[in-house]
C-alpha cells in the first residue's frame, strides 16, 4: 500500500493529516499489518489534552496491546465512534480510519515529522531486521 | 541461544507468515490477510472447516522395553495401564511437590512401547527428567524430537481432508486413538486423532527432512482446497486452545502450580500405583486447596491479558490472569485466572485490572467452548 503524501508520519507508526488548525490522527498500514486483527481501540474523550510523543490511547489486536503515541500536542475535538463497534476498519482502511481529531497547539510541531517517502524508507528498514 | 527452525520454516516465509520467537523456536504466528488468513480467519476455519498447523516444535520421547509400562506409570499421573495398544491419553509429568514438569499426551504404540508428546519449551528439561526418573526400569528412553515434522490437521472437515491422502480408515479411529498408514505416499506414518484446538482433528508424524515436509504440507493444502483449508499459526492455536480451556505450560500449569489448583483431577489417578508427585498431592488435598483456576468472561469493555491482576469488586488484588484474549468464535473477551477458592464459584463477580482500572468480569463455567457432539 502506498503511503498518502497528504499527511505526516511518526516512527511509532501514527499518521497525522493537518487541515488548517486541526488534524486527524490514525495508524499506518504497516502498523495494522504488524498488529493483525484489530479488536479494540481506546481513545481519550473529547476535550482531553494530548501531548506530542506521549501515549494518548491503546489499540489491541487479538494477540497484542499497543500504545498510541500523539504525533502532535492538542485538544481532542472528535473521536471516531465507528471504531468502537467496527475496529476492524483500521485493518481494512488504515489511512481512512482516523481515530481522533484534534486542534493543534503548535502547528509547527508537524514539520519535525516524517514525510510519506521518509516513512516508507523507515519501515522498509524496520521490516528488514 | 540459537533460534531453532522447523523443516517448514522456508514454506512459512514464502507464504508470508509473520514469524515470531516462541520458546526458542521461530514459528509462524499468523499468515497474511491477503491469503484469507489472520488469527480470526484461521481460528474460524478450524471451528467451521479445517486448518493446518506446523507443530514440529513439539517434542517426542519414546519409552520401549519390558518395563515400559511401569516406567510410564512412575513418571506420569494418569493411568497408562488403561491404555490399549493404539490408544492415547492426556497426562502430566510431576515434580515430587505435585507441581508440573510438563503436560503430555501418552500414546501406547505397541505392547511395550509408549510415545510421550511434550511441549517445545520444555523438550530438554522433560527428556532429562524422564531419563533420570526411569533409570531403575528395564526400558530404553529415546528423544525422537528431531526425527519428526508434526503437522496438525484440525477442524470438523479434518477427517475428510486427511482421508483423501491416506489409505488408513480414519472413520475407525476414535478421538485419542492412533493408527498407522500410508500418507502422501509415505509408508507407515503415525496418525493420531488428537490436537490442541478443542475440535476434531489429527496429528501426523512424518520424516523431518525439508523436502518431504514441504511436499506433504503442500499436498495437504492442495487436497484441502475444496474444504477451504487455511494454514494456521500459533496465534490461532492459542485462541483455539483457550476457548477449549486446554492448559498451556508456563501459564495455567507450571512448576509452582499443582494438579488440584489447575483442576486436572480427572487426569490424575491417585488410586493407581505410586507415581512421582503423588505423596505431595495427597498432603495438599488433605490440607485443602487455596486457589483454583477459573474461567472469566469480561462483563465490561476491556480485554484481560496474561499476567493482569484479578481484583475483588472492592478493589483488592486476589489473583492473576494466566491467559486472556478475545475469543474469535465465541465473540467474547475471556480469560483463565487463578483466584482464591472463595472466589471460584460460577457467578462470582470480580474485576480485572486493565491499565490501572478495574473492568468487570464474572466467573463462568469451563470450558468456554465445547464442540458439538456428532449425532
Amino acid at each position: 500500500m502506498a503511503y498518502p503524501t497528504d499527511r505526516k508520519y511518526t516512527k511509532e507508526h501514527e499518521w497525522i493529516q493537518v487541515n488548517g488548525n486541526s488534524a486527524s490522527v490514525g495508524i499506518t498500514d504497516y502498523a495494522q499489518q504488524s498488529l493483525g486483527d484489530i479488536v479494540f481501540v481506546e481513545t481519550p474523550k473529547v476535550g482531553a489534552e494530548i501531548t506530542a510523543g506521549k501515549t494518548f490511547g491503546t489499540v489491541e489486536s487479538v494477540k497484542a496491546v499497543s500504545d498510541l503515541f500523539a504525533p502532535a500536542s492538542g485538544t481532542v475535538t472528535e473521536v471516531n465512534g465507528e471504531l468502537a463497534t467496527a475496529p476492524e476498519k483500521v485493518n481494512s482502511d488504515p489511512h481512512g480510519a482516523w481515530m481522533i481529531r484534534i486542534t493543534l497547539n503548535n502547528p509547527g510541531e508537524i514539520d519535525g515529522l516524517l514525510s510519506a517517502a521518509d516513512y516508507e524508507k523507515f519501515v522498509a528498514e524496520e521490516a528488514g531486521h | 541461544m540459537t533460534i531453532r527452525k522447523t523443516a517448514l520454516n522456508a514454506v512459512h516465509r514464502q507464504m508470508g507468515a509473520k514469524m515470531v520467537e516462541f520458546n526458542g523456536w521461530e514459528m509462524p504466528v499468523e499468515y497474511p490477510a491477503a491469503i484469507g488468513c489472520g488469527i480470526i480467519n484461521e481460528h474460524m476455519a478450524v471451528r467451521t472447516g479445517v486448518g493446518i498447523f506446523d507443530v514440529s516444535h513439539m517434542g517426542d520421547i519414546r519409552l520401549a522395553g519390558p518395563q515400559a509400562l511401569a516406567a510410564v506409570q512412575h513418571i506420569s499421573m494418569n493411568d497408562a495401564s488403561k491404555l490399549a495398544v493404539g490408544q492415547a491419553q492426556y497426562s502430566a509429568l510431576l515434580y515430587p511437590e505435585g507441581t508440573f514438569v510438563d503436560d503430555v499426551i501418552v500414546h501406547r504404540l505397541a505392547e511395550n512401547e509408549y510415545l510421550l508428546v511434550i511441549n517445545a519449551g520444555t523438550r530438554e528439561k522433560d527428556f532429562s527428567w524422564v531419563r533420570d526418573n526411569t533409570r531403575q526400569f528395564d526400558c530404553a528412553v529415546e528423544n525422537l524430537s528431531d526425527d519428526f515434522t508434526q503437522i496438525a490437521i484440525q477442524g470438523p472437515k479434518a477427517v475428510n481432508l486427511l482421508q483423501k491422502l491416506t489409505d488408513a480408515d480414519l472413520s475407525a479411529v476414535k478421538f485419542y486413538w492412533v493408527t498407522r498408514g500410508k500418507v502422501c505416499g509415505l509408508q507407515n506414518i503415525l496418525i493420531g486423532r488428537t490436537g490442541y484446538t478443542a475440535e476434531d482433528g489429527f496429528e501426523i508424524y512424518i520424516p523431518s527432512d525439508e523436502a518431504t515436509s514441504t511436499r506433504v504440507w503442500n499436498e495437504i493444502l492442495a487436497a484441502g482446497r475444496e474444504f477451504g483449508v487455511v494454514p494456521c499459526g500459533l496465534g490461532a492455536r492459542n485462541t483455539l486452545r483457550l476457548e477449549g480451556c486446554l492448559a498451556l505450560y508456563g501459564h495455567e500449569i507450571s512448576d509452582t502450580i499443582n494438579v488440584w489448583e489447575a483442576k486436572l483431577d480427572r487426569f490424575c489417578k491417585m488410586e493407581k500405583s505410586e507415581f512421582v508427585g503423588r505423596v505431595a498431592l495427597e498432603k495438599s488435598k488433605a490440607a485443602g486447596v487455596k486457589r483454583l483456576l477459573v474461567g472469566l468472561e469480561m462483563t465490561e469493555r476491556g480485554i484481560a491479558r496474561d499476567g493482569y491482576k484479578v481484583l475483588s469488586t472492592d478493589g483488592r488484588e486476589i489473583g492473576y490472569v494466566t491467559s486472556g484474549s478475545p475469543a474469535p468464535f465465541l465473540k467474547k473477551n475471556i480469560a483463565l485466572a487463578y483466584v482464591p477458592v472463595e472466589f471460584a464459584p460460577v457467578g462470582t463477580q470480580v474485576k480485572v485490572e486493565i491499565r490501572g482500572l478495574g473492568a468487570g468480569a464474572v466467573v463462568v463455567p469451563t470450558p468456554f467452548y465445547k464442540r458439538p457432539k456428532k449425532t
